[in-house]
């Protein structure tokens, strides 16, 4: 029977290069191994799941902005807490998405009977150059519901619009005018500033209220 | 794998093309024979609420052209405005864009296009005084073929959505 483990002076030369050369070889592969199991964590996507959607987005979703009410007093993000509120950014000059979502806010808030009280809505327009504080203030009484129109100067604008991650860009139209793209979603903020969900604008209204209960409940 | 590369391509470009151009393009017919062959009708013409200090507002309705030729709104006049657009709006992902139609707004032969929220519009820009809901208000379009057509907007609450389409925020999706 063969010595399994022969002294290294009984091996030759030419063995000892052989088993060096398999022992580099495997470290070699070794070193392979590391690095690609690193490079697959590294590339691959976080198979993690957040502990929930709501936390995830309310993490990145609101956060500071002073703006102006109507009536010229200062609102922030805290001067809104204890009440959780739906914020929208528009312009009046917008024919379409704006008064038709803030209509349908003003439904929802109906539906919603004595709860549709127990939280605000928030329109921000993102055009000081032709909506003055005073001008947001008639236009969100069309609604026939109470609505907090807000502005603020474009540094302002810009530092709400960004704390929501949402987006706004002035695009030039024919005769030196211009027209704004901007988020048509609703974002459902808690009493403590978070988000909690939002409104696309093509969700159905039951998936709205739905959401809007859950805001007030 | 290349042959669906390209048509993936192929289908992304088409796609943006769509986007950038909503209005139906197609070859403009002579002008005599879109004269004589082009019948317009404005069905339900509205338009929703303003408040003062609000610079624009949007109209809607349906056109019908009866016609045996394409015919293309190409704008209007108002005396509430300074002056009269036709737009379209699209969503990109959740951002609403406004574009106006450069060459107007095509009605094809026998077909009808319908402008209401969510879609095709008449922009009322400058305004020079509020829309006042219940009033009616003379609006003037221009089509390439039919020539000018005058009607009365009939001006309903701001947040007012199409007399048939009480969906359109409802099960249905809006078209956008």
């Amino acid at each position: 029977m063969a010595d399994p483990f022969p002294e290294l002076e009984d091996v030759s030369p030419q063995q000892q290069a052989e088993g060096l050369k398999t022992l580099r070889l495997a470290l070699w592969g070794v070193v392979v191994l590391v690095v690609g199991m690193g490079l697959v964590a590294m590339l691959a996507p976080d198979r993690t799941p957040p502990a929930s959607d709501q936390a995830a987005y309310g993490d990145l979703i609101g956060g500071p902005f002073s703006l102006t009410a109507p009536d010229g007093s200062r609102v922030t993000d805290q001067t809104l807490k204890g009440t959780p509120f739906a914020i929208f950014f528009g312009f009046t000059r917008c024919p379409d998405v704006c008064p038709t979502t803030l209509s349908r806010m003003a439904q929802l808030r109906k539906q919603l009977g004595k709860d549709g009280d127990k939280f605000r809505i928030v329109f921000v327009s993102v055009d000081p150059g032709y909506d003055s504080p005073e001008d947001i203030g008639r236009y969100v009484e069309l609604f026939g519901t109470p609505i907090l129109g807000l502005t603020g100067t474009d540094r302002e604008i810009d530092a709400a619009v960004k704390a929501y991650r949402a987006f706004y860009q002035k695009v030039p139209t024919k005769g030196g005018d211009y027209t704004i793209d901007h988020t048509a979603s609703v974002y459902l903020m808690d009493a403590s500033g978070r988000l909690q969900s939002i409104i696309a604008y093509d969700e159905s209204n039951p998936s709205a209220l739905a959401k809007l209960k859950r805001l007030v409940g | 794998m290349i042959r669906n590369w390209l048509a993936a391509a192929a289908l992304g470009s088409t796609i943006i093309l769509a986007a950038c151009n909503p209005a139906p393009e197609a070859d403009a017919p002579a002008a005599t024979e879109t004269a004589a062959a082009s019948s317009i009708a404005l069905t339900d013409p509205w338009s929703r609420e303003t408040a003062e200090g609000q610079n624009a507002g949007g109209a809607f309705m349906t056109i019908a052209n009866t016609g045996t030729a394409a015919d293309r709104l190409t704008g209007g006049s108002t005396p509430v405005a300074g002056r009269v657009e036709i737009h379209t709006m699209m969503m990109e992902g959740d951002v609403m864009k406004m574009r106006q139609l450069a060459d107007g707004l095509e009605v094809p032969a026998g077909g009808t296009v319908t402008l209401k929220p969510g879609s095709f519009h008449v922009m009322l820009m400058d305004l020079k005084q509020p829309l006042k809901a219940g009033e009616k208000v003379p609006l003037t379009l221009t089509f390439a073929g039919a020539g000018t057509l005058e009607t009365q907007l009939e001006v309903r609450p701001a947040g007012a959505m199409p007399a048939m389409d009480h969906a359109a925020h409802g099960k249905d999706k809006p078209h956008g």
